[in-house]
């Protein structure tokens, strides 16, 4: 039989899956794979202050993700940079400015590799709470903005004249954005996040023709993902993160085969 | 007629400025239950800002807006949507509103793209998704309609065709609709109220008050005064079924 270690670690894998197989499709649909990435990187810091407060670390990679995230919303209103700049000022920066903090803290131990990369090995009963508890509010919130975020990625002005309020929506989301990174953490590492939204997602566009279907094979990808990954991490003692994006990245290659079956067909 | 419960957007003196330009100034308007309340102007002249400004797309606005319902219908002008959605007719269908299935097919066959439904929103023509905008403005049975140019690319037989079931919507359902539109021919024959804008309101009214305008006249020049003089002489007719002409 496993080992409990494992054991959790599966369990925790498929609810990162659960949720960021929805998450993910809107991260493509909207163009927001640089925008996680920077939360991402932040999360860093969120990490580094856990420590230093003896803080829960979801809960402070949260807090520190969302703050990331007022502050570009500041900065897009208030400079006239492109968004892709600020975006890449601010994921190097916080990242640069959580790693000299690490330099700091030199009365704890640091596991970087664990954090960048994810470990399973540290995945606590608690982590699976939080990833369990957390994902299920995540899935609950994005259900009810589904309408109004959705129109409003199709056409915003539709949505907007239509009565939707749109930006509450794109608010929510972002919070949604910073809360799934927090979760997953642990599991995926920071640097891969972005990965596990995106790779299954993109795979799942290449099956589907309508938005449910791109959803459902986006979380069935991940779920693959996540069950694959951690195999070949247990067997051949990969980091947990590297294992699932590079498993995400061959189903996504297979899916490939799909598209041009279609093409085929239409011509 | 212009009972106050009957209104359903009202815009009082509104202008939108930006970037210290202003699109449009000092518009006041009201579309009510049942009636066709028409923009025209060159481009340019704010007509599509004022639709905007009465949906509430623009917030940041001068002047007052009062909406009434929250039940609208809109087809936009301009329409950019990103083909990386996989988005078929039937799931653009209720992006605003879950409807059933039979106010879907309903909707789609008054515009003529029944057919269309299960495929790719990317893959239709220019006229087609016009078609598709419209059944799903009208699908969810607004209670007000604003259309921008509504059939922009639609051929010809089938202009007539939406503009008559545009009519047609506005009686059966009575809801009111702010309709933008170039073809003067339409507008003087199924308005019941025209507003002439041109950065501003150069002239309102019925029809035919529009059509006297001299303001309207030097907008448009003297064409357009003509195709309205000719409607004017065909109200001593009435149209009854399958197309005979009763005189008066």
């Amino acid at each position: 039989m496993f080992d409990d270690f494992f054991i959790r670690a599966l369990v925790a894998g498929i609810g990162v899956a659960l949720v960021t197989g929805p998450l993910g499709c809107f991260v493509i649909w909207r163009r927001l794979s640089y925008f996680g990435d920077t939360l991402a990187h932040s999360a860093l810091l969120g990490v580094t202050l856990a420590f230093t407060m003896e803080f829960n670390i979801a809960l402070s990679v949260f807090i520190i993700s969302s703050l990331i995230a007022l502050i570009l919303i500041q900065l897009q209103k208030k400079t006239n940079l492109p968004g892709d700049a600020l975006l890449g000022l601010l994921a190097h920066s916080s990242l640069a400015v959580g790693l000299v903090v690490i330099g700091f803290l030199t009365f704890i131990r640091f596991d970087i590799m664990g954090l960048l990369f994810g470990d399973i090995l540290a995945v606590s009963v608690d982590d699976l709470l939080i990833i369990w508890i957390g994902g299920a509010l995540i899935l609950l919130v994005l259900k009810l903005i589904w309408k109004p975020l959705f129109a409003s990625t199709v056409n915003y002005e539709l949505a907007e004249a239509e009565g939707l309020n749109p930006d509450r929506a794109k608010a929510i989301f972002t919070i949604l954005m910073a809360a799934i990174i927090a979760i997953s953490i642990k599991m995926v590492g920071l640097l891969l996040i972005t990965g596990m939204l995106i790779i299954p997602a993109a795979m799942a566009r290449n099956l589907s023709s309508s938005p449910q279907s791109m959803v459902m094979y986006s979380v069935i990808g991940g779920l693959l993902s996540v069950i694959l990954g951690l195999f070949t991490s247990l067997e051949f003692n990969t980091s947990s993160g590297p294992s699932i994006i590079t498993a995400a990245l061959l189903l996504f290659i297979l899916s490939l085969f799909k598209i041009k079956q279609s093409i085929k067909l239409k011509n | 007629m212009s009972n106050s419960q009957n209104i359903l957007v009202k815009l009082k003196d509104a202008g939108f400025c930006i970037n210290d330009k202003w699109l449009v100034k000092g518009v006041s308007l009201q579309v009510e239950k049942g009636k066709i309340v028409t923009l025209i102007g060159p481009n340019g002249s704010g007509k599509s800002t004022t639709a905007k400004i009465a949906l509430g797309i623009y917030k940041k606005i001068d002047g007052e807006v009062e909406k009434y319902t929250n039940k609208v219908g809109y087809v936009p002008q301009k329409i950019s949507i990103d083909w990386t959605l996989p988005l078929r007719v039937n799931d653009f269908m209720v992006l605003t509103e879950s409807i059933n299935k039979e106010s879907i097919d309903e909707a789609l066959s008054l515009t003529g793209v029944i057919h269309l439904k299960d495929k790719n929103l990317g893959d239709l023509s220019g006229g087609e998704f016009q078609r598709v905008l419209l059944a799903r403005a009208i699908s969810k049975k607004p209670d007000l309609l604003v259309l921008d140019e509504p059939v922009q690319g639609v051929d010809f037989t089938g202009e007539i065709a939406l503009y008559e079931l545009i009519k047609k919507i506005s009686d059966e359902l009575n809801c009111g609709i702010l309709l933008i539109s170039h073809d003067l021919h339409t507008v003087m024959t199924a308005t019941d109220h025209v507003v002439c804008l041109n950065g501003h309101v150069c002239c309102s009214g019925s029809p035919m008050d529009v059509a006297k305008n001299n303001e309207y006249k030097a907008l448009f020049g003297e064409q357009a005064f003509q195709i309205l003089s000719r409607y004017e002489h065909r109200h001593d007719h009435i149209h009854t079924d399958e197309g005979k002409i009763k005189k008066n």
